[in-house]
């Protein structure tokens, strides 16, 4: 395996995203020519799997999640970034000089590291779920709705996600039903009134999903009431899962402080990790609001974070 | 765009199904977000082990029979055909490892 013995770069971002790109338009414009870690697969973050995005700034009559991060991405390289679409598997972030291997195996070096990993999806943890991934079971309504057409499908949470799920599900299916263990949504009130009022979605409340049903593809699900304990069947041909993300921050785990959920923990108001010269931003940091705008928001913080923070390493090795 | 062939309804059966090498049918769709992010690594492998197995597309949007035909649930899905029949199903968008690791029966 090759050691990279170069000098260190200034700036390396790990995640794509709204925040990742937005730290890397920031960090280029001010000249730092930053080095981006898209992901291999994960590349444009969780927005690759939405439809219409309606409430990002600046776009009146909305824009496509696809698009929009496409237009990030671009708007990136232009002032410089330089964008590889492949995981970092492996950090050292201790020192003065930050470390990062990528899945190649090949390290890469910086004075300071912007971490916008984002969240990934959660799982029921069900024995079939796996077993039927594919054969029926989804995380994402916008790349499988059509394949069930004129179909009864079910989607699980109570969440923004799995409102938008529902609604748009209910193009192609012939009835949605919203499973959720509660006996009301979570969602924000435009989402749920859309959804409540769509004549075809019906809500299981107090419900939770404990077995999927079905041998070549998914045929049901087993539904536990909440309240009652009693349970059920559900005939279904398709089982939507949208119960909430998780943060990816395994790979920082003993390096930076998380907190009990998995987040990153930052200073706040700001982007400081517990590492000198390490900052967070997006989704990996964020529980509370979890929107595009507000990712692309701490994302263009951290890049200033980190501007200052290189400016103030300069400074010290003038003055020395 | 991807360079590699669209095959469609009505040539599946001579660009896929009739074919000596292996083929890797990519179905996919333009509204599809991770099919949009695994078509890159699908150029790759194709100018990397073009020799040993074929990769054409399928848009499941302009192609319901072959869709259909098939039982396509979720997209990106990657069957690979060998002598007119599936030989291995790959669902979902992975990394470039882990999808040369699931072909490494057809490539290496």
């Amino acid at each position: 395996m090759a050691v990279e013995v170069s000098e260190p770069r200034s700036v390396i971002i790990i995640g794509s995203g709204p925040a990742g790109y937005t730290a890397a338009i920031y960090t280029a414009r001010a000249g730092l020519k930053p080095l981006v870690f898209e992901g291999s697969v994960t590349a444009g973050g969780a927005l690759m799997n939405t439809t219409e995005v309606e409430n990002f700034p600046g776009f009146a009559d909305g824009i496509m999640g696809p698009d929009l991060m496409d237009n990030l991405r671009k708007q990136a390289e232009r002032f410089g970034a330089e964008l590889v679409s492949d995981d970092i598997v492996e950090v050292d972030l201790s020192g003065p000089v930050k470390r990062v291997v990528d899945g190649a195996g090949e390290s890469h070096t910086a004075l300071t590291v912007i971490v916008a990993t984002g969240s990934g999806y959660r799982e029921l943890g069900l024995p079939d779920e796996k077993r039927l991934s594919g054969r029926g079971v989804s995380w994402c309504a916008t790349c499988d709705g059509f394949f069930f057409r004129d179909k009864d499908i079910v989607v699980v949470g109570g969440g923004d996600t799995a409102m938008e799920e529902a609604t748009f599900l209910t193009r192609f299916a012939r009835t949605v039903t919203v499973i959720h263990r509660r006996d009301h949504l979570r969602a924000s009130k435009i989402m749920q009134t859309r959804a409540l009022e769509n004549p075809k979605i019906a809500f299981a409340w107090n419900s939770e999903v404990v077995g999927i049903l079905g041998e070549e593809r998914v045929e049901g699900v087993r539904l536990r009431d909440t309240v009652t304990g009693e349970e059920r069947t559900h005939e279904t041909a398709g089982l939507f899962i949208a119960i909430g993300h998780d943060p990816r921050s395994e790979l920082f785990r003993g390096q930076l402080d998380l907190d009990g959920e998995g987040y990153l923990k930052v200073a706040s108001p700001g982007t400081q990790t517990n590492l000198p010269g390490v900052f967070a931003c997006g989704d990996v940091v964020d529980h509370v609001y979890r929107q595009a705008i507000t990712a692309a928001g701490t994302g263009c913080a951290a890049a200033i974070d980190t501007e200052r923070f290189l400016t103030a390493l300069d400074d010290a090795d003038l003055a020395v | 765009m991807s360079d590699l062939k669209q095959v469609t309804d009505s040539t599946f059966a001579q660009e896929v199904l009739e074919r000596e090498k292996p083929v890797l049918v990519d179905f996919w769709a333009p509204w599809c977000g991770p099919c949009r992010q695994i078509a890159p690594i699908l150029d790759q492998i194709a100018a990397e082990y073009g020799d040993q197995i074929e990769i054409v597309k399928v848009n499941t949007d302009e192609n319901p029979e072959i869709t259909a035909k098939y039982g396509v649930l979720n997209i990106p899905l990657l069957n690979v055909y060998v002598g007119g029949q599936v030989a291995k199903s790959i669902v979902g968008a992975k990394p470039k490892r882990a999808l040369l690791k699931d072909l490494e029966d057809f490539i290496g």
